[in-house]
């Protein structure tokens, strides 16, 4: 691998797997809510990264141009879901802050038998 | 050479905002710092020659998304003792071990010889001037394939965004 021609799809791909790595990372070890959440968002761009890495430099190279482009497409759907979930995970801590007055994921087990 | 120092800019960039995000104790840092990579990476985006959708990046994850972060974080308003403590445990350690060995299998499959290196610069290579000279990643091009191939999730996205926006004020307003 040539480190100094960067216009290739591995470059793109470790990236993307380092901050997929790092989003991971913070679930993982954070537990703030918020905090989390926003992990998941990194994590969310690091496919989004992926998808446009394997559209710019497609494994197969004679597809036609349309299937290059349906990265772009899932990509599009990805953020439009992310802004979705998003909302309905920041409105969830909202209402669980009211009632327990933490967003400590730890203390979030009222669904515990 | 000027897109290997860009690429590398960007890159170090989201990496290092990425960690921001990970490693602040305060939520607010984390979300701006979180702003910044997500600029890095529209940059990116945009060696990718993914143009439209570096733009949205912008618009709607630095712009709509992070906004509406910043502003539960500034409506909750945590004291310091609120944030809690950092407890470092068992399990923890064993998931960290594991976000570490998925990412080293990654890695592995991404740069070793089990990924086809050849094939992927050949096409590279064949590929590169077509892409460029047909307006790839434009909005033109991305917008065909929204709206004549994906047009059913398309509109299921519409509705899932519908969905998203009752159920986000049913949960957070207690009272109706």
């Amino acid at each position: 691998m040539d480190f100094f021609h960067a216009h290739q799809a591995q470059h793109y791909l470790v990236l993307a797997a380092m901050l997929f790595a790092l989003g991971a990372a913070g679930v993982v070890l954070r537990r703030n809510a918020i905090i989390v959440l926003m992990s998941i968002e990194v994590m969310l761009n690091a496919v989004n990264l992926t998808f446009l890495a394997f559209s710019r430099f497609p494994l197969v190279p004679n597809s036609p141009m349309g299937s290059f482009l349906s990265g772009h497409a899932a990509v599009f759907f990805v953020i439009a879901t992310a802004a979705a979930e998003a909302s309905v995970g920041l409105a969830i801590i909202i209402a669980v802050f009211r009632s327990r007055t933490s967003v400590n994921v730890d203390e979030f087990d009222t669904l515990k038998l | 050479m000027a897109e290997a120092i860009l690429f590398y800019l960007f890159a170090i960039g989201a990496l290092a905002a990425g960690a921001q995000v990970i490693f602040r104790r305060n939520p607010i840092y984390g979300a701006l710092s979180l702003v910044g990579a997500l600029f890095f990476l529209s940059g990116i985006y945009v060696l990718l020659a993914a143009h439209l959708i570096a733009i949205l990046q912008i618009i709607v994850y630095a712009g709509a998304v992070m906004v509406l972060f910043v502003f539960v974080i500034m409506l909750l308003n945590l004291k310091e003792e609120e944030l809690g403590e950092q407890r470092i445990t068992v399990w923890k350690g064993v998931g960290l071990a594991a976000v570490v060995a998925s990412f080293g299998v990654i890695a592995w499959r991404a740069l070793g010889p089990a990924f086809p290196q050849g094939a992927l610069m050949q096409g590279d290579r064949r590929v590169d001037n077509a892409l460029l000279v047909a307006g790839f990643g434009g909005v033109k091009t991305v917008g065909r394939i929204l709206y004549l191939a994906s047009i059913l999730p398309f509109e299921v996205t519409s509705l899932l965004l519908l969905v998203a926006v009752v159920a986000a004020v049913v949960v957070a307003k207690g009272r109706i």
